[in-house]
């Protein structure tokens, strides 16, 4: 599969792949084995320890370059959850895996990566969680493997990946006020659908993408996951820099699609006048404009400002902006998670937290929280659900019957301070 | 891996993600006998008690998305699941069953030849799946080299155990 003659250019996941495996040019299609720059291991890490026994490993290729953080449930909420932090710790202890993001320094995984410069430009990085995906937007293939495969990451640092093919989506115009990064992702999710790029790398480019800040970016290539993607990416430029400069742990290898590089499918988007957007149940695909969705006057219980997907300190601040001086609406229960310790920090040095807390919200500690039905804020069958994460499954959030909608950060506040789905825009 | 793999259909449709797998309330579960119990609670609730060891999984598009959970395909896996076969599969699912040493084959159009129950015959390398019901058949790509190594070592596992042993000295 790799003798096309291999003349034209690459795109920016086959630049980093062709790195990664050390040949001149690769190709779609073609197995290649590449090298790890960076492995990253959550609470599913907890088995990838037997089978890294099993395979009669003895030592982990390199320990600068494996990262555990714990996330889904921290401080431990069950038994089970203890158990599989017990068996992280004392694997970390064993092999000298020093960076470990533990209670009281913990944060959702993907957080920690990006803002500890775990991934920079040109790595091929992977991790025990589907989001992994978020950290190409520093211009990494960074991709979620399962825990056996993980096992051999750490056994070998490297793992077989076959190239995938790579759609372009190309963003013009400006985003209008109220309309966010995460409205732009759903857009795309409604267009690209959630099997319209399984397996393949989801490239962004085009003016929108180099206006937006790091966060922002961070935001689209997290959700390039419910799309299928195996990778999502954003070529590097002068903001990645400046985001990577004091935190960046390994030398980065920054590159670029080649100007004739071959694109399976371009799909152009133009943000001008695009309203906000949200994710009706019962998939991230089901996307419609949110104020026809806000003309329905859908109901909700529950309302979640957290996930990797938007719950960084820009998230947090532009909606205690909106939440300030307003009460949540009675009925409603308003959760605010932050993405990690330090954005907790920061908010209680901005005074956001009070901001919540007065308005009858209830501000967690960071975790992934309410994401995924598993830990706190689960949703019993009857329930409606307005969320700023990424996935709306039938059970993500506990009952399979609850409904959630999937929307910006700033539409959460909306939506619980009126407790009806609600236009942000309406209350700026 | 066997060439050649037989068993009972159990169909399912489209989109089966990985929470319909397995909930994420089993997620703290690290035995493989307890998970199977709870497998496809959401999808297929009749599963977990009417499966026999070999019963063959036929599914539509994009089986497995969702979560990078290696739960499901071990769930399924311990349950005693011959094989998966589907239209098409999200990726991490497709990998993580593939290192389990589960024999994991997309056939564009499999749903469609298949009604639960069915008699299904498999052939790995030959790249073909027949309903033995009503003699229809259907070609796919067979595996690259590569895939198909990893099932027959049983799954990385396995395999790498045999690179690493064979990485000592002498
Ligand atoms: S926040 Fe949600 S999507 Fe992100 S890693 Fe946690 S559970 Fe997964």
């Amino acid at each position: 599969m790799s003798g096309d003659g291999g003349t034209h250019g690459m795109t920016l996941a086959e630049k980093v792949l062709s790195r990664a495996s050390g040949l001149d040019h690769v190709v779609p299609g073609q197995i290649i084995e590449g090298r790890v720059d960076l492995a990253m291991m959550h609470e599913q890490g907890a088995q990838t320890v037997g089978p890294f026994h099993d395979m009669g490993a003895l030592k982990v290729w390199d320990t600068d370059r494996v990262v555990i953080a714990i996330d889904h449930w921290v401080p431990a909420s069950t038994e089970g959850a203890a158990v599989l932090h017990r068996i992280l710790r004392k694997f970390a202890a064993e092999q000298h895996l020093d960076h470990f993001y533990d209670v009281g320094n913990h944060g959702i995984c993907h957080q920690i990566l990006a803002e500890n410069g775990w991934v920079v430009p040109g790595d091929l990085a992977v991790g025990t969680d589907s989001h992994t995906n978020m950290l190409g937007a520093v211009g990494s293939v960074s991709a979620g493997i399962g825990p056996t495969e993980m096992a051999a990451v750490l056994a070998l640092g490297r793992l077989w990946l076959k190239v995938p093919p790579t759609i372009q989506i190309r963003v013009h115009g400006t985003l209008g006020h109220g309309v966010t990064a995460k409205d732009l992702i759903l857009k795309v999710l409604g267009e690209v659908k959630t099997t319209g790029a399984t397996y393949k790398s989801v490239e962004f480019c085009g003016p929108t993408i180099e206006s937006l800040s790091m966060p922002e970016r961070f935001t689209l290539c997290n959700m390039t996951t419910e799309m299928g993607a195996k990778c999502g990416v954003i070529a590097p430029d002068a903001k990645t820099f400046e985001y990577l400069a004091k935190t960046a742990k390994h030398s980065m290898h920054p590159l670029y699609a080649d100007a004739d590089a071959q694109y399976e499918r371009v799909v152009d988007i133009d943000v001008d006048g695009m309203p906000p957007m949200v994710a009706c149940p019962y998939s991230p695909d089901n996307v419609r404009p949110l104020p026809e969705v806000a003309a329905e006057q859908v109901k909700v219980d529950q309302v979640f400002l957290g996930s990797c997907t938007n719950a960084r300190i820009e998230d947090i601040r532009e909606a205690a902006a909106l939440m300030k001086g307003q009460k949540v609406h009675a009925g409603v229960r308003f959760i605010v998670s932050p993405a990690s310790t330090s954005i907790y920090s920061q908010c209680l040095k901005e005074g956001l937290i009070e901001v919540f807390t007065e308005a009858g919200a209830v501000f967690t500690n960071s975790s992934c929280s309410a994401c995924f039905g598993g830990n706190m804020g689960i949703l019993s069958p009857e329930e409606v659900c307005a969320s700023s994460s990424n996935r709306n499954f039938p059970g993500r959030m506990g009952a399979k019957e609850a409904r959630i909608y999937l929307m910006s950060p700033i539409a959460t506040v909306a939506t619980a301070i009126r407790g009806v789905i609600s236009d942000p825009r309406e209350m700026m | 891996m066997q060439e050649v793999i037989q068993g009972r259909v159990w169909t399912l449709g489209d989109d089966v993600d990985t929470d319909g797998i397995i909930s994420g309330k089993y997620l703290t579960v690290i035995d493989p006998d307890e998970l199977k119990k709870h497998v496809f609670e959401i999808a297929l609730p009749e599963f977990a008690q009417g499966a026999r060891p070999g019963d063959i999984l036929v599914a539509g598009v994009n089986f497995g998305c969702g979560s990078s959970r290696e739960h499901a395909p071990q769930a399924l896996r311990a349950i005693g699941v011959g094989a998966i076969v589907a239209d098409t599969f999200a990726r991490i699912f497709f990998r993580n069953s593939i290192n389990l040493g589960l024999p994991t084959v997309e056939a564009k159009g499999v749903r469609a030849i298949f009604e639960n129950g069915d008699p299904a015959r498999i052939e790995m390398r030959g790249g073909t799946i027949t309903n033995e019901r009503t003699g229809v058949q259907i070609h796919f790509p067979p595996l690259p080299t590569h895939l198909l190594e990893l099932l027959e070592a049983g799954g990385l596992v396995e395999k790498v155990r045999r690179e690493l042993a064979g990485q000592a000295p002498g």
